[in-house]
């Protein structure tokens, strides 16, 4: 043939696109935080799981083993006085990744009066307004709607704040979801819209619940750019942020990030996992847990084994702590049942 | 024969309006499509087209005429091959009059259900009608909260609603709408109208059709900390952002531990309108006053929906403030003052009486005061309370009324079956048994879903004639 076919010829965008992301370059000093943060919610969620076995947590409880990359990854680059941070029930991972205090996560979970939402939201409703941290949201896709709003109100006071708002692959079929990327777009919100696609809505598969299951392609109709990263490299995570944020902070509008990651555990404590195989499961571990990626990185750099010990032990030790703490610490008192219904007095 | 043409209506509830502009001079030919006149009516200046074909005989009403009543003639129509100078004025009237259009029509969503042009119509006796002319009724008893001698300006509940937000805007920059239509348009049933000229878009606010999405958005701005005005075109439309409403504003104050709050107001018309059927006309007054963490209020004039939004607004509790459509053209007198706030979670006695309380709200005020004039005229005196707040309910006014007459009706524009009238029953049960002389009863609309037929519509919604018959029974008469 004389002439190539158009088809092979690259794309030409239509419309400007923010770059691709480049692996972020961490200093050992980052590095080795993002290990410590990771293995904490690590080590944290396996407590947890130990603590709903013994039945001093109920409800439901959603553990973030497997995604620890993505919260650690992306909120390291947030600027904590203006940005916030909403998501969805799996929510304690991005609390630990703020460096709230693991203590009154815990004894949020174990129903406390001590935690940090008096013990009266539980694993799903837990808040830091003084970390800008809106949610621990119930409802499916609600936070995504919530976290335009949290996204209007950085730009209506002009106070330069972006909003992360996370949610899930399940989520992302919810129509509220859509609603919000429209007007985020439509009022270049400063938003960046993370699907933490870890692969399973529960127990349905992405590919037997979304007819287009390359998520990062969403918001194309909406004008709004996606992103595909690896979800289980925390220097990924970083690196699709800093990308992201500039892009948002630039004023262009919204950004979707699918982060590809994977939960270890159930959908929620009581879930068997039926739907896959332990095969599927032990084969992630293996190859690309984020945490052992990020260790072999440390190793690598000359990070003495002893030293990695000492730190997993100091983690293992504010685990405990926080879980000796989460028994101990009293109920609520039987009036706090009343307070806190409304703000004022009527 | 020449036809007269008649003065349309051009919304469910136009009595008159204005005829501003003639489009069209005598002697002029017109066909169907023409633009003959402009007419105003309270919400909008909407153009009237012609129907019928032929040459503008005599125009009777002359333009910049007021308070046109619907149905007069105001122009004859001779047919052609007719001389039009001899058409007179006992002309045939043609029942099949022209038909107006809005003039902003375009820019209208499908389901605006305000505007919609009607074809002109005969005043047909519907039951919104009788609650419409019910709502006519003014309290007897002077609002405590009124210093004495205060001026009192004549308002309608539109206006007043408009004001409180205005007011509220300019002494918080925290404070703003959003909405379908609220901007440019100026409100599907103008309660926003001219705000967006004085405050601008950043502040005024028009939605995409996406009633979830914006109730979220309103939300988590609310979490943030500014304090969103969410209007909602109606409140039938709010039940695809119910899960906002509830969920995440009522609960979230209290799952924080106090932290996070959510100063937010939801408001818009609610209850029935006038003929709009059964998806378009429900009071969702019983199912929001449910839900601990909100508040809920639903006034019935135009002083109280002024001071009342304005309290709404300041509240740093979320609050579903719900409108009546059928009220918004009545005018009522509003205190001139500077800062006329009402508290939440107050009931008024508007009408002082000694043989039996009536409790109602919103529109069904004007028929417990419509009730308790006719039942004057039959030797019963009935104290009327307006509840006005539904949640937190005032049960105190209720117990102390009850207490004086020992006889209760609770008149409701809703469905009885798990009703503000179960919640009032209950708490005479409960609170005042031993001042009960007789059995609680209420008076609501029947358990159906609203019908669009004029008669069954009549049926299934609350009139005086009803209020009056319970309270006879009450009193044992």
């Amino acid at each position: 043939m004389a002439k190539a076919p158009r088809a092979s010829e690259p794309p030409i965008p239509n419309r400007e696109r923010p770059g691709e992301p480049q692996p972020y370059e961490a200093t050992q000093e980052e590095l080795l935080q993002f290990y410590k943060e990771m293995l904490l919610i690590r080590r944290f969620e396996e407590k947890a799981g130990q603590l709903y076995g013994l039945g001093l947590i109920g409800g439901f409880c959603h553990l973030y083993i497997g995604q620890e990359a993505v919260a650690v990854g992306l909120q390291s680059a947030l600027d904590g006085e203006k940005d916030s941070v909403i998501t969805g029930y799996r929510d304690h991972g991005h609390m630990l990744a703020y460096g709230i205090d693991p203590q009154v996560i815990m004894a949020e979970l174990t129903g406390r009066g001590a935690g940090i939402s008096r013990g009266k939201g539980g694993s799903m409703h837990m808040f830091s307004t003084e970390h800008k941290f809106y949610g621990g949201h119930g409802i499916v896709g609600a936070q995504v709607s919530l976290g335009a709003g949290l996204a209007f109100k950085h730009k209506y006071s002009g106070d330069g704040g972006v909003c992360l708002a996370y949610f899930g692959d399940g989520a992302a079929n919810q129509g509220q979801v859509y609603e919000s990327f429209n007007m985020a777009e439509l009022w270049k919100l400063p938003i960046i819209f993370v699907i933490e696609n870890n692969q399973y809505a529960m127990g349905t598969s992405v590919n037997r619940a979304s007819s287009e299951d390359q998520l990062y392609r969403r918001g194309e109709s909406f004008r709004i750019p996606g992103i595909q990263v690896d979800g289980m490299d925390v220097l990924a995570c970083r690196g699709a942020a800093e990308e992201a944020l500039a892009w948002v902070r630039a004023g262009k509008g919204p950004v979707i990030l699918e982060m590809k990651t994977y939960r270890y555990r159930g959908h929620s404590m009581s879930d068997p996992a039926k739907y896959r195989s332990r095969e599927e499961v032990q084969s992630v571990r293996d190859k690309s847990d984020p945490i052992e990626h990020v260790k072999k990185l440390l190793e690598e750099r000359g990070v003495k084994e002893d030293e990695l010990k000492t730190l997993e032990q100091a983690i293992r030790k504010q685990v405990n702590a926080a879980a000796d703490f989460a028994e101990q610490t009293p109920e609520p008192d039987a009036a706090e049942l009343y307070t806190d219904v409304l703000v004022e007095r009527y | 024969m020449a036809i007269a043409i008649k003065m349309p209506a051009l919304s469910p509830t136009m009595e008159e309006g204005t005829l501003a502009k003639w489009l069209v001079k005598e002697g002029d030919s017109v066909k169907s499509g023409d633009i003959m006149a402009e007419i105003e009516t309270d919400k909008a200046t909407m153009e009237f087209e012609a129907v019928d074909e032929g040459v503008v005989a005599r125009i009777l009403v002359a333009e910049g005429t007021d308070n046109v009543k619907v149905g007069t003639d105001i122009l004859l129509l001779a047919e052609e091959g007719e001389d039009a100078s001899t058409a007179s004025a006992g002309a045939a009237t043609k029942d099949d009059t022209p038909e107006a259009t809005a003039k902003a029509d375009e820019n209208k969503p499908a389901d605006a259900v305000e505007d919609s042009a009607h074809p002109a119509q005969e005043k047909v006796d519907t039951g919104a009608r009788q609650l419409f002319e019910a709502a006519a009724h003014k309290a007897e008893v002077a609002d405590p909260e009124v210093p004495a001698g205060t001026e009192m300006v004549k308002t309608t509940v539109r206006e007043a609603l408009r004001d409180a937000m205005a007011e509220e805007m300019r002494a918080d920059d925290r404070v703003f709408v959003m909405g379908e239509e609220v901007a440019q348009y100026q409100g599907a049933y103008k309660v926003t109208q001219g705000l967006l000229d004085e405050f601008g878009e950043r502040r005024v606010i028009d939605t995409p059709i996406t009633e979830y999405g914006f109730a979220g958005i309103g939300t988590g701005a609310a979490m943030s900390g500014l304090r969103p005005i969410v209007e909602f075109m109606t409140f039938n439309f709010a039940m695809q952002a119910i899960d906002h409403i509830i969920n995440s504003a009522a609960k979230t104050n209290y799952m924080s531990g106090g932290q996070m709050r959510c100063p937010i107001v939801f408001r818009g018309p609610n209850g029935a309108a006038s003929r709009v059927g059964a998806q378009h006309s429900q009071n969702y007054g019983p199912w929001y006053a449910s839900v601990p963490g909100l508040i809920v209020i639903a006034p019935y004039d135009a002083a109280d929906a002024k001071g009342l939004l304005k309290a709404a607004i300041r509240s740093q509790d979320p609050v579903v403030f719900l409108e009546n459509e059928l009220m918004y053209g009545r005018s009522f007198d509003v205190p001139k003052l500077d800062d006329w706030v009402l508290p939440i979670g107050k009931a008024r006695i508007v009408r002082e009486g000694k043989d039996v309380t009536i409790v109602s709200y919103s529109i069904g005020v004007g028929i417990s005061l419509e009730a308790a004039d006719r039942l004057a005229e039959e030797g019963i005196d009935a104290e009327v309370i307006d509840l006005r707040t539904l949640r937190p309910l005032d049960k105190d006014t209720v117990l102390k009324s009850l207490a004086k007459t020992n006889r209760l009706v609770v008149a409701e524009e809703g469905w009885p079956t798990c009703s503000i009238a179960s919640e009032i029953m209950a708490i005479c049960m409960e609170e005042g048994f031993d001042d009960l002389d007789a059995p609680v009863l209420r008076v609501a609309n029947e358990d159906v879903p609203l019908p669009y037929a004029a008669n069954l519509e009549k049926l299934a919604l609350i009139d005086a004639d009803r209020v009056v018959k319970a309270v006879k029974k009450v009193c044992y008469k």
